[in-house]
């Protein structure tokens, strides 16, 4: 188990984790809406979490896992305090996202799929974020879009996420 | 809500204070200022000249004689962030805080147009300063988008100020279930999603298909990259999805609808969400609604990130918590669909279209597009062109109109290449095809596709067979591999382009990605794989000489690729 980010005990997590099973408890259908809400509490989906939604919902673990697994939006080991969410639809693409990923890879030291050593930031490639005319463009946090970037804004922008 | 008077009522009230707003002045408020809320005007940070504007209202005083209203996208994504002043409909670009004073005290106050901040038409002397006279509008016709100018996205009264639910109304108290499905059926609406089937004739399938209960389902999982239309409606005009949607479950009987949103939009869904609250409230969803007898919800679905669950099959299963791998058809969706009951599934912009259609009329729509495709499309701009952004044309409009007239042409003089349309699945248009009138089958027939309606720019700078490569890249990091040529044949395709654009081309590579691509055209199991080799198809078709260039010369004209020594 992990403690919460937000620096309660382990316990209080099991108990809003549980909360949020409770919505769907034994509706398999439900099983991507509480994985979500899941991650969104706990920052990411370790084995302790699939396999008391499973339980919850009346689902196996396999299947929590397959579809843990086959979406995107879901992640098995911790991430960084805040993500950064190259977007690397076609209009960035066209108009450098390469660049962006490349300036993160000099700023940060880590690729696209990795977490810094002090956890301060994950990078991310994602399929269109939809803000193609501020192309090329990265969000930050899920909410924050930096748009029309040029490499050697990064590091300032960074600057602004402890 | 029980009966249309009510609704004529809160109507006919609304329309009194939405009357600036078309152009005529009122006697006890001096302005309504329309701030674009969209997704990009939001990124260029349209909050603070808004919050800016407010203060500067307050320490004029006039701060309850003008409103300011953040609406949904309207479309001139790159000018960002854009507002619009009525009753006299100016138009302001590139808005900065320190803008907000002059706004209010020279234009507000003093009726002086404040002209730094007026859009020119590149090359002409003289500003344009009213919205309907800019090309990049006045080209343009609106049923998909009708709202997103004029009305708050979260006011339920501004959507029914501007008709809204008088379609829902007329298909309650006015018409047969069947009459709604022959008038869909008559305007000849076809799926905006990319298939482009006939929308009246799904919803008649399901309406005539045996199992109980029925469901109606949108499909806002955008995931076309380079696509942002749904967004747009979804964020700009929410409820014309939940009107859209509640006629089909009319139509078809049913009463239990979902929407599929991305969870990459989170305004989307929190805009979508409150407009579903507020239309509970009014009675327009839940029980015997206008006293009709008839039941309607929704419920929102977020998607996890998974550009196949854009398939339909796959988003099915995906709603009912499931790997979002698609399986084969028949049976179809109308027969078995969630939960394997008879479902109707649409995108985001063919339930746009339908409160529209009822209100109008079928003979309306049917007498806008062309012979096959009917009404209207939007398409987001985007790529290496001046204006980006959101646009809504009728089918049959040509690529140059698109592109020179709407879009003002490509920036820095560079020249156009080509325009990729339908996304992954679809492919590249070249410069010889510009002046071909889109529609479903013009598309198909050049070798690209409708798609959901992303427009991708590209000029002299763009290697085609890098973007082929991005395209296969995108494919294979995407398939959910259920199906071997999807899973292999595309993974084997990436490899070849992977080694022609990196100088290691052989002889005959083009050969074999023809022959790859056409046995995976004529065997994968879905949408996805079955389109998956059409970029490089139409690629190589029009820009043969650049993948030659690559493997014979090692050259890369447009100088993106890099090859080793």
């Amino acid at each position: 188990m992990v403690a919460c980010a937000c620096g309660c005990g382990e316990d209080e997590l099991t108990k809003q984790l549980d909360k949020v099973i409770d919505e769907y408890r034994g509706q398999p259908s439900g099983l991507i809406q509480v994985l979500t809400k899941a991650q969104n509490l706990i920052g990411y989906l370790p084995l302790w979490v699939q396999t008391r939604i499973a339980k919850g919902l009346g689902v196996s673990l396999q299947e929590v896992y397959g579809v843990v697994t086959f979406y995107a939006f879901f992640s098995l080991i911790p991430r960084g305090r805040h993500k950064i969410a190259v977007c690397a639809g076609t209009a960035c693409y066209v108009k450098g996202s390469k660049t962006v990923l490349k300036a993160l890879r000099e700023v940060l030291g880590v690729k696209a799929g990795q977490t810094t050593p002090d956890s301060r930031f994950t990078v991310e490639v994602v399929r269109c974020i939809g803000a193609c005319g501020l192309a090329p463009a990265m969000i930050i946090d899920g909410k924050d879009v930096h748009g029309r970037l040029e490499p050697e804004q990064i590091s300032g922008i960074l600057e602004q996420y402890a | 809500m029980k009966s249309l008077e009510e609704l004529a009522k809160i109507k006919a009230s609304r329309r009194e204070t939405l009357k600036i707003r078309e152009g005529i002045p009122s006697t006890t408020e001096k302005a309504h200022v329309m701030m674009c809320g969209g997704a990009g005007c939001i990124s260029s940070k349209c909050n603070d000249v808004v919050e800016a504007m407010q203060a500067s209202l307050t320490k004029n005083g006039i701060a309850d004689q003008v409103q300011i209203i953040l609406t949904g996208c309207m479309g001139p994504c790159d000018m960002g962030p854009v507002a619009i002043v009525y009753p006299d409909s100016t138009f302001y670009r590139r808005l900065k805080p320190k803008d907000a004073d002059a706004i209010v005290e020279e234009h507000i106050m003093k009726g002086n147009l404040v002209q730094r901040l007026l859009y020119r038409t590149p090359g002409a002397k003289e500003p344009t300063p009213k919205a309907a006279d800019i090309d990049l509008f006045a080209k343009q016709q609106k049923i998909v988008l009708r709202n997103n100018f004029y009305i708050d996205p979260t006011s339920i009264e501004d959507y029914i100020a501007n008709d809204g639910y008088a379609a829902l109304g007329k298909a309650l108290t006015a018409m047969t279930p069947a009459e709604v499905i022959e008038e869909v059926k008559k305007s000849g609406l076809r799926g905006r999603g990319g298939a482009g089937f006939n929308a009246g004739m799904k919803w008649g399938f399901a309406a005539n298909s045996k199992g109980t209960p029925k469901y109606v389902v949108c499909n806002g999982d955008e995931g076309d990259p380079g696509a942002f239309m749904d967004r747009s409606v979804l964020e700009g005009d929410p409820h014309s999805i939940i009107e859209g949607m509640a006629i089909c479950g009319r139509a078809i009987g049913a009463e239990q609808g979902y929407v599929y949103v991305r969870a990459e939009y989170p305004l989307a869904i929190e805009r979508l969400s409150y407009a579903i609250d507020k239309a509970r409230e009014y009675g327009l969803l839940g029980k015997n609604i206008f006293g009709a007898g008839f039941n309607f919800d929704i419920e929102i679905r977020i998607g996890a990130g998974a550009f196949v669950c854009g398939e339909e099959t796959a988003l099915l299963t995906s709603i009912m918590g499931k790997r979002g791998e698609p399986r084969p058809r028949p049976p179809f969706p109308a027969n078995e669909g969630v939960w394997a009951k008879p479902t109707v599934l649409n995108n985001v912009e063919t339930w746009a279209n339908v409160a529209e259609i009822i209100l109008k009329g079928a003979d309306w729509y049917s007498g806008i597009g062309t012979a096959g495709s009917k009404g209207t499309k939007v398409f987001a701009l985007a790529g290496r062109i001046n204006n980006t952004g959101i646009v809504e044309v009728p089918m049959g409009t040509t690529l140059r109109e698109i592109v020179y007239e709407i879009g003002g042409g490509i920036p820095r003089k560079k020249a156009f290449k080509a325009v990729q349309t339908g996304g992954p699945s679809g492919g590249c248009i070249p410069a010889e095809q510009l002046d071909t009138p889109i529609d479903f089958e013009s598309l198909t027939a050049l070798g690209a596709m409708m798609g959901s309606g992303g427009m991708i720019v590209m000029d002299e700078d763009t290697c085609m067979v890098d973007i082929a490569k991005f395209f296969m890249d995108f494919i294979v990091d995407e398939s959910c591999g259920k199906c071997s040529p999807c899973r292999i044949g595309t993974k084997r395709m990436l490899e070849i382009l992977e080694r022609i654009t990196t100088g290691k081309g052989k002889e005959g590579d083009i050969e074999l990605l023809l022959e790859l691509g056409e046995t995976i055209k004529s065997t994968a199991l879905c949408g996805l794989g079955q389109t998956a080799s059409n970029p490089i198809l139409s690629t190589i078709k029009y820009f043969r000489d650049e993948y030659e260039a690559h493997i014979k010369e090692n050259k890369c004209a447009a100088k993106v690729c890099e090859f080793e020594e």
